[in-house]
């Protein structure tokens, strides 16, 4: 099985590759850019003129909702969602019921995907029994069978020995933890950030501190530990500061932002917007400005989807009664576009943190050209935008901050192991 | 959703859920409407045809008794056939969702909806989703709003301080949990107060409160010197000991509303309180029932206010 991608921009961040060139494909992988080998001149084509063909994106956060949350969404509807989304990698938290916590579960999910679309899905496990806090799960055994990292998803761990127990027991195995910093007291069923909107419309509020607290728990332990750990979706100043120095001191730390938190604050809630319902909560303006800023010096390492798909009823609610988070699939890409342009940043700097800096946090062999490897690529059209409706988001949840909007880059292929999963109809 | 959803093109009231982004001139009309059913109150055939052959849902999915039955006696002034719908004890334990309460009620033709829900927002998501001519009024949702108490709270200052452009006025008590302070404090800005202060300790504030256009005073007798009107909120049972609170003796002793403290605003300065009152919590007796106490007054005037809102969607 040959193909030949002819006329079209190849940009590979981890290659340093930003020029047209044809690339083709054979068995699965890429076997020679730029000169077209002899047994290429009959095989099938796809003409890429003034398309961007880069590496397959690599997602760090996407909720495929299976095992049993299929009312929200199917492994077959996410997983469609992400092919149309360019995405042929992607890492799913352990949030599922029942979580991630037991072998047989992450092997079934493998299983499950396998027979689907091929995007390579990853399972993080569950860092301690039903995401209770109380009792470690088998790591090594969820590592075997298949968990890339492990994670508490959103919920809180609030016995810091548990913590530090697990974090020390993850290291053994120079396992990663996956956290998401939230202080659980401080957040106290709180809805939206704690400032002027909260204030204006009564909501019950989410300090910052309920954030930084928790990160400044998990950035002593790391310095204590030295286990390797990622933080998941942080949502303010403060944060990207104190990551900074964290890194500064060279701490084992990576760190990653939603794409709602990229472009959005706690003023889009307008009026109760429950689609800007959102763990964690959008902050304020400042707030996104040093998110923005943090991605680009590197503070924070990589753009995630944080793709949790809702079905209508549970937004049908008021504000604080709604469901928290945002369908992110299809946006992942368009949203890392709009901000790596209002930034100023190029197209192949903008794209490293959506493919070779998640691959390397996941560190799988993803998210690059090279010749041999495999041929995950994603083709798209960087000068067409396309409108978030209801009917051109496949993802099951349509709900999402965006809709309605005019967004830039539409995915025009998506291909995982040299087949196309997915193919723009018009 | 947008705020705007409660005017229609003409920029007339079609719902009433928050007094934020209403015009002066809306407030106004509202509350020269008002003053002309004040009479009809007082007379002893108290009842006109406005609203003859309406129906009015009362929807309260929080417990009321005061708003609900001051809703109740304006309707049926107005002529209007009320059904009081106590949805805190029957669809919503039974799971049955909010808009599938609205929509059912919807299908028995109703007029108008008065809620009252313990969720932020809740009568705006009601007013999103109703038929075009359903009118929406919003009887309290969450800490968000209760645009009439406002509305009812100007009429008083109207009567009693006539003019509004010259006043001072001191919000009392536990700001972060009340929706009568906040539509207060709009109401207040839009109708030209130039001097709204608020006065708390910092753990019954919400953050950035000054951005709301207030004020901000810890110490009551210098947050009450000199105003002209003093506003008393209510202190929740449940949050008068714990998090917020030591005490209602110490609440009091910094907080309460007593002759002394008062002594500090200008003598002809009027006391007034949305009720039900903790007397010696947030209010000393002597106050609420001496001379510059205006809190009975206020019960009478919410009728009058209420009918004027009724009417006034009645006829958008």
């Amino acid at each position: 099985m040959k193909l030949l991608i002819k006329n079209g921009r190849l940009i590979d961040p981890q290659n340093k590759l930003d020029a047209v060139k044809d690339l083709c494909i054979a068995e699965g992988k890429i076997v020679a850019i730029g000169s077209i080998p002899t047994e290429f001149t009959d095989c099938p084509v796809i003409d890429a003129k003034d398309w961007v063909v880069c590496p397959g994106l690599i997602d760090l956060s996407a909720r495929l909702r299976e095992p049993g949350l299929e009312y929200k969404a199917t492994l077959e509807s996410e997983l469609d969602a992400a092919a149309a989304g360019g995405i042929t990698s992607l890492a799913c938290p352990p949030d599922t019921d029942p979580p991630l916590d037991e072998p047989g579960l992450v092997e079934m999910l493998k299983h499950r995907t396998k027979s689907l679309n091929h995007i390579h899905v990853y399972p993080i496990g569950a860092l301690t029994q039903k995401l209770k806090g109380e009792k470690l799960t088998e790591m090594a055994e969820l590592r075997d069978a298949g968990c890339v990292a492990f994670s508490h998803a959103d919920e809180p761990i609030t016995n810091l020995h548990i913590l530090r127990q697990a974090m020390y027991y993850a290291s053994t195995f120079n396992f990663s933890v996956w956290l998401r910093p939230q202080e659980i007291n401080l957040a106290n069923r709180g809805v939206a950030h704690d400032g002027e909107v909260a204030t204006r419309l009564g909501l019950s509020p989410i300090p910052v501190c309920a954030e930084t607290i928790a990160l400044s728990n998990i950035i002593l332990l790391v310095r204590e530990i030295g286990v390797r750990v990622h933080v998941c979706r942080i949502s303010s100043a403060e944060s990207v500061a104190m990551i900074r120095t964290a890194k500064q001191q060279k701490l084992p730390i990576t760190c990653d932002v939603s794409i709602n938190h990229l472009h959005l604050s706690e003023m889009d809630i307008g009026f109760f917007n429950t689609n800007c319902h959102l763990i964690p909560p959008l902050r304020n303006l400042q707030d996104r400005d040093s998110l923005r800023a943090g991605l680009i010096d590197g503070t924070i390492d990589a753009i995630c989807s944080d793709h949790a798909p809702i079905d209508d009823d549970a937004k049908l609610l008021p504000f604080g009664e709604s469901e928290a988070g945002a369908s992110g699939l299809e946006l992942l890409l368009s949203l890392t576009l709009k901000w790596a342009d209002s930034m100023n940043l190029s197209l192949i700097d903008g794209l490293k943190v959506i493919t070779q800096i998640p691959a390397s946090i996941l560190a799988i062999d993803a998210g690059h050209l090279s010749l041999g490897a495999a041929a995950d690529i994603c083709i798209f059209d960087p000068e067409a935008y396309w409108k978030v409706t209801p009917s051109t988001l496949k993802s099951q949840g349509k709900n999402t901050p965006f809709m309605g909007m005019e967004l830039p880059g539409s995915v025009k292929y998506t291909l995982v192991g040299g087949n196309i999963i997915y193919q723009r109809s018009n | 959703m947008n705020h705007q959803l409660q005017l229609n093109k003409n920029g007339e009231l079609l719902h009433l859920l928050t007094i934020e982004g209403l015009p002066a001139s809306i407030l106004t009309l509202i509350l020269d409407t008002a003053e002309s059913f004040t009479g009809v109150t007082e007379r002893e055939i108290k009842k006109i045809p406005l609203l003859r052959g309406k129906s009015i849902f009362n929807l309260f999915f929080e417990p009321s008794t005061r708003t609900r039955t001051t809703f109740e006696i304006a309707a049926k002034r107005l002529s209007a056939d009320v059904l009081n719908l106590n949805i805190a004890v029957s669809a919503q334990s039974k799971g049955e969702a909010l808009l599938d309460t609205v929509n059912n009620l919807s299908a028995m033709h109703a007029d108008m909806f008065v809620v009252r829900h313990s969720q932020s927002g809740a009568a705006h998501m009601i007013a999103s989703h109703v038929k075009p001519d359903i009118h929406v009024i919003n009887a309290g949702d969450g800490r968000h709003a209760h645009p009439t108490q406002a509305l009812l709270d100007m009429f008083t200052i109207r009567r009693y301080k006539q003019d509004f452009h010259n006043l001072r006025v001191a919000i009392v008590g536990d700001i972060l949990h009340s929706r009568v302070a906040r539509s207060q404090i709009h109401a207040l800005s839009t109708l030209g107060v130039p001097e709204i202060r608020v006065v708390a300790p910092k753990t019954l504030l919400p953050n950035k409160v000054e951005r709301l256009g207030v004020h901000v005073y810890h110490d009551m007798e210098k947050g009450l010197r000199d105003v002209d009107v003093v506003i008393m909120l209510r202190l929740q049972n449940e949050r008068m000991q714990g998090a917020n609170l030591p005490s209602n003796e110490e609440y009091f002793k910094y907080y309460g509303l007593t002759p002394e403290k008062l002594a500090k605003a200008k003598p002809d300065a009027i006391v007034m309180h949305p009720g039900p009152m903790n007397r010696g919590i947030e209010i000393d007796s002597v106050v609420a029932d001496g001379g510059q106490s205006v809190i009975l007054p206020q019960v009478t005037f919410g009728i009058a206010v209420r009918m004027a809102v009724m009417s006034i969607l009645a006829g958008n």
